[in-house]
């Protein structure tokens, strides 16, 4: 593709490239740099090798942290992926004030997580939310303890993200929906197929990009999860929801222990390369090339 | 369009100029800090009133926890627009900013009014010293060493009121069978190892603390006492409610003040909220220096001057920096926030019955304790944190487990 093809298009993008490039990958570089350095309080140029590394290993903190985003990670993309789907495909029955109930859905997506997180907090909180009002109503055998016992807490966690994010994920399925052929509709009913199977087995394929996009949306909200569980359990208890952005920003600013942040930060960074490598490779590589030929 | 510009002009032309002149009749001050409940607001106040007195002007950052006010202020000085003064803990959470050169130092007002002579104790002098400089002001004394208690639960189960965690926890059982809570706590990591740091002072004696905080001393680590702190530790969680995890610590004071709870262990700031409420020391409620030796904790705030090229900053920096020594403003500012001044020539005959306990006290110098954090790192207090909020909330985490894990971080050379 000659250079000067689509100029103007190009020169409107140099600004973003230069930010990126400065901005993104001047600072993975600055922060690899700083992890091999002991800084405090205020970064400083004392190299100690990879000694920030093998701390960050030790850490029995960071291994709960790793073990929380994935099981946050996991359960938060496929229930927002399943009950958004439900949703929108409950939405598209041609159900009377379709825009009240989308409405209703997409609510939550519009408030900040930390709204989300206090709402949540105080739900779950048992001695002043759901469960004392069930035991004022009499029902002394409801129990919601979720919130402050330390192996379901990050459970707690992923309800208040997908009650967050379902609507959006319903949203951008209903556009595929609607996107949908009537003529596919009609053969499909032509051909007896029953409407849970017509969704599942026909309807999902086609929807490919809608979830493709979702997932991708989604999983990078996963990595940065911070304000939702700062705002609902600070963490607790004990350190049971800390994850790997929450113990970044811990060493960063109360800990003042930078060189620790740095490490943790890169370490981070590599997963998601690694995570995202071979989907990128796929999706803009090998896909090109055999639609090509 | 000539009108529009026309009021554009008449709107903002005077503006700019009252800027102008205020800026140059007096100074003004920004000042950071993380006093945001009701007692630590009316305390902050008194400062910026003085402030005001003298002609000044006082913006008022405050951000709610110490961790954010005090990560806020960092970013600002290395960003370069650093406030004008900002809060930090009699601690070492500042000496970072110290040897990069970062604070603008006092020395100039501090050798001039004769600080070394009339703070006390003088441990706090070393806090701020560094390299014969003064280079943070000490503003109170705040220390851990209370529990709190509420006298009518007490009077209700026909208990007296206990004066040790023994004590306590042989009356608990009888507390909690009347519906009352016994220990409230905030289920905050440092509400949780400050508990415990009281709870191990009281039971081994501040002696063997120091020989473990300070000189990380292993043998004296693992002589069976510091054992002993953990499970008196544990014994004492028994008796909490299932709603305190992340709870702040001025909801679970209020649990106290309500009667919902029989007992808090927090620093004498709660005496502000007790005052707040409208609650009389030693009638509504008791202040309880626990364990049979007594001490007070040398913690406490201070303030730092941020170095500036404004000159006229500087000048605001000293200004402020000798106002908040003076006897007058330390009297109120230390009566409202419920502290002891940092300094013996104060007037406190407004002092109530636990603030005066306090100022008995620590007349003697024995009685003096320091923390944790005015030897280590903050990356070293938070790492042993960790493990202490990590031993309070997981039943599993055993004792020997802890003192494993301990002994790691007394090693780590954090």
């Amino acid at each position: 593709m000659p250079f000067y093809r689509n100029i103007a298009a190009k020169i409107a993008l140099l600004p973003m490239i230069v930010i990126s490039l400065t901005v993104f990958v001047g600072c993975i570089i600055y922060s690899f740099v700083y992890s091999l350095t002991n800084s405090k309080l205020v970064p400083v140029m004392n190299y100690v090798g990879f000694d920030q590394y093998e701390r960050l290993f030790k850490q029995r903190k960071w291994d709960v942290a790793v073990e929380n985003i994935f099981i946050y990670g996991f359960v938060f993309t496929i229930g927002c992926l399943i009950i958004g789907f439900l949703l929108a495909v409950l939405i598209d029955q041609k159900i009377r004030g379709e825009s009240l109930f989308r409405t209703i859905f997409l609510y939550p997506y519009a408030m900040s997580f930390v709204v989300t997180g206090l709402v949540w907090k105080w739900v779950l909180n048992p001695t002043f939310g759901l469960e004392n009002s069930m035991h004022m109503w009499g029902m002394t055998w409801f129990e919601l303890d979720w919130l402050v016992n330390r192996d379901l807490a990050i459970y707690a966690v992923c309800i208040a993200a997908v009650w967050q994010g379902a609507g959006f994920v319903m949203v951008l399925m209903l556009a595929g929906l609607r996107g949908i052929d009537e003529d596919i509709w009609k053969s499909l009913s032509i051909e007896g197929v029953a409407k849970w199977k017509s969704y599942i087995f026909v309807i999902l394929p086609m929807l490919r990009p809608m979830v493709v996009t979702a997932i991708v949306l989604i999983a990078a909200g996963v990595v940065k999860v911070y304000d939702l569980i700062l705002a609902l359990t600070s963490g607790g208890p004990g350190y049971a929801t800390t994850t790997p952005a929450m113990y970044v920003m811990e060493n960063f600013f109360s800990r003042a222990n930078l060189g620790q942040a740095f490490a943790a930060s890169i370490i981070m960074f590599i997963s998601v390369v690694c995570i995202l490598a071979p989907w990128a490779f796929y999706e803009f590589y090998l896909r090109n090339k055999y639609a090509n030929n | 369009m000539k009108k529009f510009f026309s009021i554009l002009l008449t709107i903002f032309v005077p503006l700019s100029f009252t800027n102008v002149s205020k800026a140059a009749g007096h100074m003004e001050a920004e000042v950071i800090h993380w006093w945001t409940s009701g007692g630590e607001q009316a305390a902050i106040s008194e400062f910026a009133k003085a402030w005001e007195e003298m002609g000044n002007t006082w913006i008022d950052t405050a951000i709610t926890g110490g961790d954010n006010a005090r990560g806020t202020t960092v970013n600002r000085i290395i960003g370069g627009n650093p406030p004008t003064a900002a809060q930090f803990n009699v601690s070492k959470q500042f000496v970072d900013l110290v040897e990069q050169g970062l604070l603008q130092s006092l020395e100039e007002v501090a050798s001039a009014e004769g600080w070394r002579d009339f703070i006390y104790p003088p441990e706090l002098i070393e806090t701020c010293e560094f390299e014969g400089e003064f280079y943070c002001v000490p503003v109170n004394i705040h220390s851990w060493q209370w529990m709190w208690i509420n006298n009518d639960v007490y009077k209700q189960v026909g208990l007296p009121v206990p004066q040790t965690f023994e004590e306590f926890l042989a009356g608990a059982p009888k507390i909690q069978e009347a519906g009352i809570i016994p220990l409230a706590l905030g289920g905050q990591g440092w509400q949780e190892s400050g508990m415990f740091d009281v709870v191990a002072s009281s039971i081994m004696g501040f002696p063997l603390m120091q020989s473990i905080y300070r000189d990380k001393d292993l043998d004296a680590f693992r002589d069976g006492r510091f054992e002993s702190v953990l499970n008196t530790y544990r014994e004492l969680n028994q008796f909490t409610d299932e709603g305190s995890p992340g709870r702040l610590w001025n909801d679970t004071t209020a649990m106290v003040i309500e009667g919902k709870a029989a007992m808090q262990v927090m620093g004498d700031w709660a005496r502000g909220e007790f005052a707040v409420a409208g609650q009389e020391a030693m009638v509504d409620y008791s202040c309880v220096i626990p364990g049979k030796e007594k001490y007070v904790a040398l913690g406490g705030d201070v303030f730092v001057f941020p170095k500036n090229d404004d000159p006229k900053v500087k000048d605001a920096q000293l200004a402020m920096a000798s106002m908040m020594v003076n006897p007058t403003v330390q009297a109120k500012f230390n009566n409202a926030k419920g502290s002891l001044p940092m300094r013996l020539d104060v007037d406190t005959s407004a002092a109530d019955a636990c603030m005066q306990m306090g100022l008995d006290l620590i007349q003697n110098p024995d009685a003096i304790m320091r923390e944790s954090d005015d030897w280590n790192t903050p990356a070293f207090t938070a790492a042993w944190g960790d493990i202490i909020s990590e031993f309070r909330n997981d039943p599993n985490y055993t004792v020997a487990q802890v003192m494993d894990d301990l002994e790691g971080v007394l090693t780590s050379g954090l």
